[in-house]
């Protein structure tokens, strides 16, 4: 097996595992590259299947690329998608122009979040994070447990080795199931080269710029870039040495504040 | 471009420089994002600190205030050779659990020792825990070189200090490498402080290690995990060694039926065959029960099916094991119940002193020498024939030991 076949091979194994250990659970999709690969490995793990709920959290402040391949890919591959809202607070006029961001994140999608959660009763969910992604994640398991309040106790996770991973879940906690966490961006990439997987548009450059990392439209900004195509994309990567979130605002309001949202529930 | 990718740990005592050396690692290489030493500079002003490598890794508040890795964190960086993944473990002797994991994943290690400080604590216990994992490609760096002031003395004293200890554990490091991690000699580059070293940098030392090698030559263990009906019965699970192949005649463990491979199923592909370390699944000529936790085997070499085990065990749960709990046992996918029925021996995993024999409990951190009874019949195998097989992990309700089997009957 190459270095992608490892990867994938992983990765399934993690999804097999999660569904076989906790059936009520849900994939996070984020309609990003991450989570776009996710549900293509869940494919391929269940034979074309996608065998639970695929959940987009929607703040209404995305992208209308991302909204028009949401309605198309979820038809396609037959999901039962879920859309999560915070309806309150949108309909409050919470926005990123009101109040700050961290604000905004934390109503709009970990509120929203705890609202599906609660209403389904998931006992895990399948996110599409990468340890390399930033530094806060590099701390992840490949299975994750949050409390109600969908906090993580970093210090005091279980010990993980040989894929043995946490399989029993209590009362109102959740557990995170994090099967792309040993790819980088680059990886990724390259296996959405290789295996041919729909991506937004907004990944590829127009008028030399291009997003590297894709969310709520006013949050967002592109990168300068002239990779109109996977293969240029894949090229840039081998050579760059910007950071992969540095377009996004959420990360750079304030140090740590990444790390906030996380103590806060925010995927 | 080369995709052969190299995981190693970097273990240690705490505050012996584990997480300089990573940021030095990543700086030498060229593998910091834009702006991140700019970003690392000001935090250090603003705290009132020196800039530090180590801040690098250290990401999250809390460990930057206590100036301790708290947890596993991994990153990347790339060398001409290949690239490699850097998994970081505390070296706080409260986080043994976190290196445990950590160092569970690793292809080779690199143990770090403060020419000042000398051999420690948790430089034995992690030593120890290497040995325990298997893991036989070993760099050792002597760091902090520039505090004794590159003195040669001082770094064969702590280089034969700790060879007295190894050689006990049976770990013979591949190379033993005088390190300044704050000033980058024999990282990446040579350096004309140590003229009397004339060995290889780190970086070449990494350089010469061989990634995990696949396990196709050896006998077949198809471990099931889940058996699906979407369309039609595939049996889901990994190659943990060997090859499956359409038409092998293959046998199930433990009930010990008979079938062959009708089919190698993988979606979308046409293939006849999948080979160890693949996700997979299969059907069979004959429609057999199977379920999660069988084995599937394809010669006459087979391992054993028992309900007895000798093992040695890391205990790493706050709370102690006392005789006559009942725990889980996890080895590949089959989970059954099991006690333990005998404690032979403890010892303490840092000094390997006897703490009793033929004991009654197992504390945090204490290896044992344990006999396990399980309440159903295990497919498992002795550790240095098939890791995959070999080793297990015991549970509450979390992982609370891991092990390896020693001796079958």
């Amino acid at each position: 097996m190459d270095h992608l076949d490892k990867l994938e091979s992983q990765s399934v194994y993690i999804i097999r595992e999660a569904y076989k250990q906790f059936k009520d659970i849900a994939v996070l999709w984020s309609i990003g590259k991450d989570s776009t690969t996710l549900m293509w490995l869940v494919r391929k793990a269940f034979y074309g299947n996608i065998p639970f709920h695929a959940l987009h959290i929607d703040t209404g402040y995305k992208f209308k690329e991302i909204y028009e391949f949401r309605d198309e890919w979820s038809k396609k591959w037959c999901m039962k998608l879920v859309v999560g809202t915070n309806d309150g607070s949108i309909k409050a006029g919470m926005g990123p122009k009101e109040g700050d961001k961290l604000s905004c994140c934390g109503q709009l999608k970990t509120d929203a979040l705890k609202q599906t959660i609660d209403k389904y009763r998931y006992k895990a969910l399948l996110l599409g994070i990468r340890r390399d992604e930033h530094g806060i994640r590099a701390k992840e398991r490949y299975f994750s447990p949050r409390n109600k309040q969908f906090e993580w106790d970093y210090k005091d996770q279980p010990p993980e080795l040989w894929d043995q991973f946490k399989n029993q879940q209590h009362g109102e906690q959740h557990i995170r199931v994090h099967p792309l966490l040993h790819w980088t961006e680059l990886d990724i990439w390259m296996y959405i080269q290789r295996e041919n997987i729909p991506i937004v548009s907004l990944y590829f450059a127009k008028n030399r710029k291009r997003y590297r990392s894709i969310g709520c439209e006013p949050c967002c900004n592109p990168v300068d870039s002239e990779a109109d195509t996977i293969d240029k994309i894949v090229e840039e990567l081998k050579t760059t040495n910007i950071a992969e979130r540095s377009g996004r605002a959420q990360d750079k309001e304030r140090a740590y504040m990444m790390q906030k949202l996380r103590a806060l529930g925010y995927m | 471009m080369n995709n052969e990718n190299l995981k190693f740990v970097i273990v240690g005592h705490v505050d012996h420089g584990k997480s300089t050396l990573i940021g030095r690692l990543l700086y030498d290489t060229n593998s910091l994002p834009e702006g991140k030493i700019e970003e690392i500079k000001q935090l250090c002003e603003s705290l009132g600190k020196d800039i530090e490598f180590g801040y690098i890794m250290d990401h999250l508040e809390e460990e930057r205030d206590q100036g301790i890795t708290i947890d596993t964190a991994q990153t990347f960086f790339t060398t001409k050779k290949r690239d490699y993944v850097i998994i970081d473990a505390p070296g706080h002797v409260e986080f043994v659990k976190n290196m445990i994991s950590g160092a569970s994943q690793a292809e080779a290690a690199v143990l770090i020792v403060d020419a000042q400080e000398g051999v420690k604590e948790q430089t034995k216990r992690h030593s120890y825990i290497l040995r325990m994992l298997g893991l036989s490609q070993v760099i050792v760096v002597i760091n902090k070189m520039d505090i004794v002031d590159y003195d040669q003395k001082r770094f064969e004293t702590v280089k034969k200090d700790l060879f007295n200890f190894l050689s006990n554990i049976k770990i013979k490091p591949s190379y033993v490498i005088p390190i300044s991690a704050k000033n980058g000699d024999f990282i990446a580059n040579k350096s004309g402080n140590m003229n009397w070293y004339q060995g290889l940098t780190l970086l070449e030392a990494l350089d010469t290690f061989k990634t995990k090698e696949n396990a196709n030559e050896k006998p077949l263990r198809y471990v099931v995990q889940d058996v699906y009906s979407f369309d039609k019965r595939i049996i889901a699970g990994r190659v943990e060694s060997g090859i499956i192949r359409k038409g092998d005649r293959i046998k199930v463990l433990p009930s010990g039926e008979e079938t062959r491979v009708k089919s190698v199923e993988e979606y979308l592909k046409n293939v006849t065959e999948a080979e160890s370390g693949k996700s997979i699944g299969i059907t069979t000529e004959d429609k057999l029960f199977i379920d999660r936790g069988n084995v599937i085997v394809n010669s006459s070499d087979l391992p054993a099916i028992t309900n007895r085990i000798k093992a040695n065990v890391f205990w790493m749960d706050r709370i102690p094991f006392k005789k006559g709990e009942s725990l889980r046992f996890r080895c590949a996918t089959q989970e059954v119940n099991c006690a333990i029925e005998k404690i032979n021996k403890v010892i303490n995993s840092s000094t390997l002193a006897l703490i009793a024999e033929d004991a009654s409990e197992i504390k945090n951190r204490e290896v044992a020498n344990i006999v396990i009874r399980t309440d159903k019949p295990v497919v498992v195998e002795n550790f240095n024939t098939m890791e995959e097989l070999g080793r297990f992990v015991l549970g509450r309700e979390d992982t609370c030991a891991g092990g390896i089997i020693t001796e079958l009957e």
